[in-house]
């Protein structure tokens, strides 16, 4: 396991290789796809985002509103391909990580060895048990979008996995080409 | 005529919408239970240890177990010496899931398809209704994740196809899916009838309990066939590599056109939720 604090650096994302487990400490910032629509209609207007994003990493979640007595409600991964289409341009001008679910395109996992940025998966569908390792949440953008507003939120050992790091390699093929057997073996 | 007011309806609902998103059906956790039993990837092992302790910590807090409360699927089968009184049936259906998403701190999770705009609510609900004999009124309420979803396929395949073809597709749709529908999933499939007939019948599949065996010897054959196919893949739990992708294959199949072969394939992530209650 190895523990890394936000915000990253080249130094801790060159240390960190597909198939790693991770233990997240500090902030992320949760954005899903109305979110990254609206920040990349900023970046294309030229305009400033709602919060820093210099070596920040992006959870992509929208949770579950929060009991009275709670700090957050459910909050597990979402599926991260529907945010393909703005992964690159997020990355080039400094976001660092991105935590969420399932294979991104190949041109994300260029962007990614291009920008030095890496990718994370939580366990999708464990909402309830990653919510235990969330501290804080408070809103910093687009309320109005309820579910999908932008979160800021403090989080301690809160546990993912390396899928994609700057070296291209990518988790989802090496564990599956090490299961696979039978006629329907792809490689 | 026996009679049953929305009151009820509105109630049952409510409370349906809520334990389903908190408490996992015991079948599921068994498989679960198997899965870490089978599984050879560590991996794979960790996942359905963390899956297990989730659904614990849902049903104990009563939170829900994804943040992906879901669309929510509601089957009814109405008998036709049942009399519903004091309002609409449907707007009865809708009160219900808005309360319970509400009171259940669900989160609502339907919008607009062009604006994305959300409805706030959660509705409207998905009802499938079924008209039958007697005077039974049961509500089975099946909320569904959009990951899962997102997987799911209809196609016409070519009736020289046959049973291969069908096979292929389901495995095919597998491999593609891959990690996306947060496996370990539920293969449902089914086969014939039109279209939105085998679109609402796979979903149907989904419902039938994880181990139950297919009363079709034919199915049964093919559903074991086709599990130890897909979990040859290799994708396993989360697709990080492993042994376990598919808990469970249900086939359902209904007499189709002499022209077509329709199928259909509902992919369930492992959060496989569905309560029902009988009035």
């Amino acid at each position: 396991m190895k523990k890394i604090t936000t915000p990253l650096t080249d130094d801790i994302i060159a240390d960190l290789s597909a198939g790693d487990q991770v233990s997240i400490s500090g902030y992320l910032y949760t954005a899903r796809d109305v979110a990254h629509k609206r920040l990349v209609d900023l970046l294309d207007e030229g305009k400033e985002l709602p919060f820093n994003i210099e070596g920040s990493i992006i959870y992509y979640v929208g949770p579950s509103p929060s009991k009275p007595s709670a700090v957050v409600g459910s909050a597990g991964p979402t599926t991260s391909y529907r945010m393909d289409a703005y992964a690159e341009r997020l990355m080039d001008v400094g976001m660092k990580g991105m935590i969420g679910k399932g294979k991104r395109a190949d041109n994300v996992v260029q962007a990614m060895i291009n920008y030095r940025a890496i990718y994370f998966a939580a366990i999708g569908g464990a909402a309830a048990l990653i919510a235990k390792s969330i501290r804080s949440v408070e809103i910093v953008a687009y309320k109005d979008l309820g579910p999908e507003s932008i979160r800021r939120m403090e989080v301690e050992d809160f546990r993912c996995v390396v899928i994609n790091d700057i070296s291209g390699k990518d988790l989802y093929e090496i564990g599956q080409s090490e299961y696979q057997i039978g006629p329907d073996k792809t490689n | 005529m026996r009679e049953i007011s929305i009151t009820q309806i509105i109630e049952a609902v409510r409370k349906l919408c809520m334990d389903a998103n908190y408490r996992l059906g015991e079948d599921v956790l068994g498989a679960f239970k198997r899965g870490l039993k089978t599984e050879e990837s560590p991996n794979g092992k960790a996942i359905f240890e963390a899956l297990l302790e989730n659904a614990e910590i849902a049903k104990t807090e009563q939170v829900p177990m994804c943040q992906d409360t879901g669309i929510t699927v509601v089957f009814l089968e109405v008998g036709q010496e049942v009399h519903i009184t004091g309002g609409s049936l449907n707007d009865a259906i809708n009160d219900g899931v808005r309360k319970g998403y509400e009171d259940g701190y669900l989160r609502k999770s339907i919008c607009d398809p062009f604006t994305r705009i959300n409805t706030n609510t959660n509705t409207p609900a998905v009802i499938i209704t079924d008209i039958v004999d007697g005077d039974i009124f049961k509500i089975t309420i099946a909320p569904k994740g959009g990951g899962s979803e997102n997987m799911s396929r209809v196609t016409m395949l070519t009736p020289s196809g046959g049973k291969n073809a069908i096979m292929d597709f389901v495995v095919q749709r597998c491999q593609e899916a891959g990690s996306n529908p947060c496996p370990p999933v539920i293969v449902a499939v089914a086969i014939g009838g039109t279209p939105e007939k085998a679109a609402i019948l796979a979903k149907r599949a989904l419902l039938r309990d994880i181990g139950s065996e297919n009363p079709d010897l034919e199915l049964k054959e093919m559903e074991s066939e086709l599990l130890v196919r897909i979990n040859n893949l290799g994708i396993g739990p989360q697709g990080l590599g492993g042994r376990n992708y598919a808990l469970a294959v249900h086939i359902i199949k209904h007499p189709c056109h002499i022209a077509t072969l329709p199928l259909a394939v509902n992919l369930c992530c492992h959060a496989s939720r569905h309560k029902e209650m009988v009035l």
